[in-house]
């Protein structure tokens, strides 16, 4: 290998851009048109395809999961009204127990099902072992829901703390990223500067499922402790430990 | 004042201007998501026999946006130039669509144009062009701006090349740029999305963006996309900030809603110009926009996503930019449900902005939960090739792994000059030639050299 194709390996080592340093080049590569077609499938798939809300039910037992569905009837709903994909059908709502309750743990498709699969139901029940002593209500699973569901629940359910995960919108590189949202006083309504929240939690170079259970579990002990989150709580669990 | 149109032995009532506007729009989600889109497809034509027959001196009298609520109104209306407008003061909507086709208006007669016509004049007459007739007018207007090189003229397509990076890592975005530098890209601006917003890292991103355009001597300018009030405050601390970037809107709540004001971005645009780092001219602004933003801020006063567009080129215009451009697919899909809408609004987005004399580019992308593929991409820029689009915007292999969307790639930039016969900038295609990098030939005389040179300045 010449010391010019060394140095250009070395390049694209330093960025996950899609770098072909090719001098001259013509037209992009078959193996990069068809790499590129994989990827975006994977993201569409992603985005298109339902949850396997039975494995999650089964990956969070014995605790009790609640199934229920925002106000989006299909995943084209879902993307063309914002709004609905906040709100719960009406029966369901009647549906869940009233609390109180220290926190609500609800886990929503977003935009991607991957995400909720693969992760989804393994993170719950870390954190469920992680919270075992505080009183925590059933497991909320929302079809076609958006983070703003969880103000709803929440206050359906009487909970001083709401925690949504859900899937985030793939990219060509990752398309099963999950994120979490904490939110104080849940209510239909809550600006989004009222929510912390933890992003990125996949197997693909992000937030292991360990660490965020220590993210999300520092975040829930400081935000009981202070009373408050969003803009008036910084994520500090990297360097002040976490509170008996 | 109401209008009306029968059609069918249907009258079909309007209840506002408004309301004509957002019926007469080609169907788009975000329309229908505000509850603004015409109730039938007979509806929408009906609203276009209205727009067709209303006289353009209507929208003199009739703001969308009252004057007293809303500073876009107050800048658009203060600074029209009456004189200009005399020759199409007796217009209607339809009149100027049919003049706007016309031979009569050539390249002179639209850049005189520019100042006599509000940005709903141009949107409403948007609404009544097919997208051969936004083709058409817009590939006849030249706009030039100038900082380091020229930007705009006929027969030349600029890129910005954008050599983003998840966690900013300085090396890798050395990588992208030589990457970019080697299909002949980024002539329009070097141009970063900062992963971190924080004033040291963006100082940091600055510092060795220009110390890298001055190892290679290279004609072109650096951005580093960040808020119109950091820019300031690095400018204050003597960083070198070439262009000022920001994200703008057609209605002052939704300029608000973005953090900034007509008065932040005059106190931005002066400070830009005290640097007097344009070598060739003084076009220190960088501006974008997209058909929905307005919408996504809950400020939208009941008016059609196109119109409120166009009202945020008013804003770009009275800090005469060296760059424009829509980020058409980038809004989302409850604005811009798919690729035929997708287009289309890029398409009304580049002519609108050029009618008003801006120096437009358009980002052709999307998000991956858009309705649109690399087939669609393809469509777009082949019109805005065809259109005269001033700039497009190229990422590695149409991967932006740090805004995680995709945009045109090198390789598309360097197609649409064959395709079409352009070239960069000049003064960039005369560097490029200089040091081996035109036309793909990869004749660089020492790449090893250029390479580890690239890299001492990350």
């Amino acid at each position: 290998m010449s010391e010019l194709e060394e140095a250009f390996r070395a390049l694209k080592r330093l960025t996950p851009s899609r770098l072909r340093l090719e001098p001259g080049a013509g037209a992009a590569p078959l193996s990069a048109v068809l790499d590129f077609q994989a990827s975006h499938a994977s993201a569409r798939d992603a985005i298109t395809m339902p949850v396997d809300w039975a494995g999650v039910t089964r990956a969070i037992a014995p605790a009790e999961a609640i199934a229920v569905h925002s106000r989006a009837d299909s995943r084209e709903v879902y993307i063309r009204r914002p709004d609905l994909g906040r709100r719960l059908r009406e029966a369901d709502l009647a549906r869940l127990p009233k609390g109180p309750f220290d926190l609500a743990i609800v886990v929503a498709d977003g935009l991607s099902a991957h995400a909720v699969n693969d992760n989804g139901g393994a993170l719950v029940a870390a954190l469920l072992a992680a919270f075992a002593d505080l009183n925590v209500a059933p497991v909320v699973l929302v079809e076609q829901g958006r983070v703003g569901i969880g103000d709803e629940v929440g206050a359906a359910l009487g909970a001083d703390l709401v925690l949504v995960l859900v899937g985030e919108r793939p990219g060509l590189s990752v398309t099963n990223s999950l994120g979490a949202y904490l939110t104080r006083s849940p209510k239909v309504g809550t600006p989004d500067s009222a929510r912390n929240c933890v992003s990125n939690i996949h197997g693909k170079g992000g937030l292991s499922l360990a660490d965020a259970t220590h993210k999300i579990n520092w975040l829930v002990r400081y935000a009981r402790k202070l009373g408050v989150t969003g803009v008036g709580l910084k994520d500090l669990s990297d360097t002040v430990p976490l509170l008996d | 004042m109401s209008y009306s149109h029968v059609a069918g032995g249907e009258t079909h009532r309007f209840q506002s201007l408004a309301q004509v506007m957002a019926a007469a729009t080609p169907l788009r989600s975000g329309d229908e998501l505000a509850g603004l889109a015409a109730s039938s497809e007979a509806n929408r034509v009906a609203a276009r026999y209205v727009l067709a027959d209303l006289p353009l001196t209507t929208f003199l009298t009739e703001a969308l946006i009252p004057y007293e609520a809303d500073e876009v109104t107050r800048l658009i209306l203060d600074t029209h130039d009456v004189a200009a407008f005399a020759p199409f003061r007796s217009m209607t909507v339809g009149d100027l669509r049919n003049w706007l086709l016309s031979e009569a208006a050539d390249g002179p007669a639209l850049a005189r144009a520019a100042p006599a016509l509000t940005p709903e004049m141009v949107a409403a007459v948007s609404k009544l062009m097919r997208n051969q007739d936004l083709i058409e007018v817009a590939s006849r207007i030249e706009v030039v701006t100038r900082f380091r090189n020229t930007v705009g003229l006929k027969g030349h397509l600029s890129t910005r090349l954008q050599p983003n990076h998840p966690s900013d890592d300085l090396r890798g975005i050395a990588a992208a740029i030589l990457d970019g530098l080697l299909q002949g890209t980024g002539d329009a601006v070097i141009g970063i999305n900062p992963a971190s917003d924080s004033i040291a890292n963006c100082t940091d991103l600055l510092k060795a963006l220009d110390g890298f355009r001055q190892e290679f001597d290279v004609p072109t300018q650096s951005c580093v996309l960040t808020h119109v009030t950091n820019s300031i405050q690095i400018i204050e601390a003597g960083g070198p900030v070439d262009l000022v970037f920001q994200s703008i809107a057609g209605t002052q709540a939704a300029n608000d809603g973005f953090g900034v004001s007509l008065s932040v971005l005059k106190e931005a645009h002066e400070a830009a110009l005290s640097l007097n780092r344009g070598t060739l001219g003084q076009n220190v602004m960088y501006f974008e926009t997209g058909q929905g933003a307005p919408l996504s801020a809950e400020a939208h006063h009941g008016v059609d996503q196109q119109t409120l567009e166009v009202r945020a080129y008013a804003v770009a215009r009275a800090f005469d930019p060296l760059l424009l451009n829509t980020v058409v697919g980038f809004i989302g899909p409850e604005y811009l449900y798919n690729g035929k809408q997708v287009i289309r609004a890029g398409l009304e987005d580049h002519f609108c902005a050029k009618l008003l004399g801006l120096p437009m580019g358009v980002d052709v992308c999307y998000t991956n939960h858009v309705d649109a593929d690399q087939d669609d991409m393809d469509t777009l820029m082949c019109l805005l090739g065809a259109s005269g689009v001033n700039f497009v915007i190229c990422v590695p292999g149409s991967d932006d792994v740090m805004l995680s969307y995709q945009s045109l790639a090198f390789e598309d930039a360097r197609w649409m000059q064959r395709r079409f016969g352009t070239r960069p900038a000049p003064e960039f295609d005369a560097w490029l030639q200089k040091v081996g990098l035109s036309d793909g030939t990869g004749a660089l005389s020492d790449m090893n050299h250029f390479v580890k040179r690239l890299g001492k300045v990350a």
